[in-house]
């Protein structure tokens, strides 16, 4: 495969955005009754986009720490065009979005393509924004890309309608046209400060910015920020998230869980070039302001977390735990600590997406209290008219409930909860507690500059980090296993739910890679360790970037 | 010129958040509307302001920014205006579709109590 992948490139890097752009035109073509031409394009596109990443990413892998592929897509340098670069975090977060698209419509395809009109050319465009949120250099560009991602994502927030949707939706598109303004605030102060819209020449420039604009640059970056730290579900701006997520129909919602991470990315990318450690006077700008917003972020979550209720509502509250961790992370600029996190990244993406899915089928099969409203008004827990039958062990005709075998399918279902579980607290033995651990161990890790004075402010923020990431792990452990008991272990009327194989297999599948990261660690973090490394050290990125040449004309 | 175009920037923007923190939604469209003017103007003034220069290069002029306006800020504006008003439209129809499924033009879908 690499010798093809290699072939292809540089041409290969933009394929991710032309082939969903191409699949969704080509669907517009065949009519929403064919149904099932649609599907079978869309399944076997996001199978196509699945195998240009993974051969990216072998590509990547093999040529190197530092490596990064350049596509002019319209044949002018940078800065005057628009670039195009691959590089290993790009290609990683390829990956990732390759594997929970298909997984996600292949769960769509049994049932939720049907709920509404135009769902598989809205899932293509979706992931074309995605793709290029991810690939392109230049921060108009990254704004075009970001509103196409949002503009299919408000199209697939409302797939299946309903009023619950409608109103969340409604909020949605709100909080993010407004995020979307500050965007654009942002990219014109840094413009006017600094003159160009490439992020490599922004990295090359801002050493050299004039001291009388410096605030200036500094007052763009942040405004940016803000809309990208809106994206990524930061407190206070996060609470659209929980209604959307929650009310979005199953493979929408997990789609969704790679787009906080845009956001995260957004962040990752922009303030590692803007400033490194090469940005003089700017170096490290907001550091703090990044680890403190993410903190407060993660224990807001593992609070909401405590406080719901629906397995829906808990899955929608461990993509901000997921984003927050993140982004306190990032704020350390530690290559070592960037590294788990990266590691973390993965895991619990997969785990979300799956989590999403399962959500669904759990709903379907178990019949939950019926007096606990599935919507907005999420009760505060142990509300005493929520409280379990006190005969709970027995079933309807008094007998007890020892001894009986569970069905093959609510075994599933359950089991399939407890790693999604883990794999969101952070507990071992999956790899949820393996990039928990790398985080942990890179906070305690002594450093050279806090020798002298272990109590300054960073050391403080690391100890803080430390006690946050540990209490919302525990957190999180208590709602869901709190979930999972009320919805597994008490006792119902209904019969066990029929599972569909091909409902089931994409969880089976984005779980057992979950497993497959906790056995072969070693050489993903070996990869994100050194992804940390680079993109801590941007120089080679920006080098490659700005002396990409045109190709001659023959 | 700087003076009018801040001050035009300012009360669009002001009015444009005032109208989002309403309870209504047509309210809440208007004042992205009138936020998206405002950014869209303030675009166009990094570009640095000037009168009668044109945009793209003409022969026998010399090739600085004391002979020409920057180009670039007003193709990100024309961007940012198609982009806004195709998310308008859009809002424009959940609105609706707000309207006729909960009966109120209230943004939660239902009165305050």
């Amino acid at each position: 495969m690499i010798g093809w992948a290699k072939a292809a490139m540089p041409h290969l890097i933009v394929a991710p955005i032309v082939l969903p752009l191409a699949t969704a035109a080509l669907m517009l073509f065949a009519s929403e009754r064919r149904r099932r031409l649609r599907a079978s394009l869309n399944v076997l596109s996001c199978a196509a986009a699945l195998a240009v990443a993974i051969a990216l990413l072998l590509v990547v892998d093999e040529r190197g720490a530092a490596a990064v592929g350049v596509y002019l897509p319209a044949n002018w340098p940078a800065p005057f065009g628009i670039v195009l670069a691959l590089d290993r975090l790009s290609a990683m977060m390829l990956v990732v979005t390759g594997v929970i698209a298909f997984a996600a419509v292949v769960y769509s395809v049994a049932r939720w393509d049907r709920a509404g009109v135009n769902f598989h050319p809205l899932f293509q465009l979706q992931l074309m924004g995605v793709n290029g949120a991810f690939l392109t250099v230049d921060v108009f560009n990254l704004f075009v890309f970001f509103e196409i991602l949002l503009a299919a994502s408000y199209g697939l927030l409302l797939h299946g309608s309903g009023a619950s949707r409608v109103r969340a939706g409604l909020h949605y598109i709100a909080v993010n046209l407004f995020a979307s303004s500050l965007f654009l605030v942002g990219v014109a102060v840094l413009y006017g400060a600094a003159g160009t819209l490439n992020l490599a020449d922004f990295a090359a420039r801002i050493p050299q910015v004039a001291a009388a604009d410096r605030p200036l640059l500094h007052a763009g970056a942040a405004i940016l920020a803000v809309a990208f730290l809106a994206k990524a579900a930061m407190w206070p701006l996060n609470f659209w998230l929980v209604p959307a997520y929650s009310a979005a129909g199953a493979p929408v919602a997990a789609l969704f869980a790679i787009l906080t991470k845009v956001g995260v990315y957004a962040i990752l990318r922009i303030w590692t070039l803007f400033f490194g450690v090469d940005a003089g006077e700017s170096a490290h700008f907001g550091g703090a302001a990044l680890t403190w917003i993410g903190m407060a972020s993660l224990a807001v979550a593992s609070i909401g977390m405590l406080a719901s209720h629906h397995p829906g509502r808990l899955a929608a509250w461990g993509v901000v735990i997921s984003s927050a961790t993140l982004v306190a992370a990032i704020g350390f600029a530690r290559p070592s600590l960037t590294a788990g996190a990266l590691f973390y990244l993965i895991g619990s993406t997969f785990a979300l997406a799956a989590l999403f899915l399962l959500v669904e089928l759990i709903d379907r099969a178990r019949e939950v209290e019926p007096k606990v409203p599935l919507d907005d008004v999420d009760p505060l827990p142990f509300s005493v008219e929520y409280i379990e039958r006190p005969d709970s062990n027995l079933d309807e005709d008094e007998s007890v409930l020892i001894g009986r075998t569970i069905p093959g399918a609510l075994a599933f279902l359950g089991l399939a909860f407890i790693v999604c579980a883990l794999m969101i607290a952070g507990m071992p033995p999956l790899s949820g507690f393996l990039g928990k651990f790398a985080m942990l161990s890179s906070a305690l890790a002594p450093q050279p500059e806090l020798a002298s004075d272990p109590l300054s402010a960073p050391g403080i923020a690391a100890l803080a980090m430390v006690v946050v990431l540990i209490g919302s792990g525990f957190l999180s452990l208590v709602g869901l296993s709190r979930a999972g008991i009320r919805y597994f272990w008490a006792p119902q009327e209904r019969a066990a739910p029929r599972l569909r194989v091909i409902e089931t297999l994409p969880i089976a599948a984005l779980l057992a890679l979950c497993a497959l990261l906790t056995i072969r660690a070693e050489p993903v973090m070996r990869y994100a360790a050194s992804t940390a490394q680079a993109l801590h050290r941007p120089a080679a990125y920006v080098d490659a970037v700005l002396t990409a040449r045109p190709v001659e004309r023959q | 010129m700087e003076v009018v175009l801040a001050t035009a920037i300012g009360v669009l923007a002001a009015s444009g958040v005032w109208l989002l923190l309403r309870p209504r939604t047509f309210q809440v469209l208007m004042g992205l509307s009138l936020l998206s003017y405002a950014v869209n103007l303030f675009i166009f003034s990094m570009g640095s302001l000037s009168i009668d220069q044109p945009p793209i290069v003409v022969p026998d002029v010399p090739h600085d920014l004391q002979h020409y306006t920057d180009p670039l800020p007003q193709a990100l504006v024309l961007t940012a205006i198609v982009i806004n008003f195709a998310m308008t439209a859009l809002f424009l129809v959940v609105l609706l579709a707000l309207r006729g499924l909960s009966g109120t033009d209230h943004v939660d879908g239902q009165e305050e109590e």
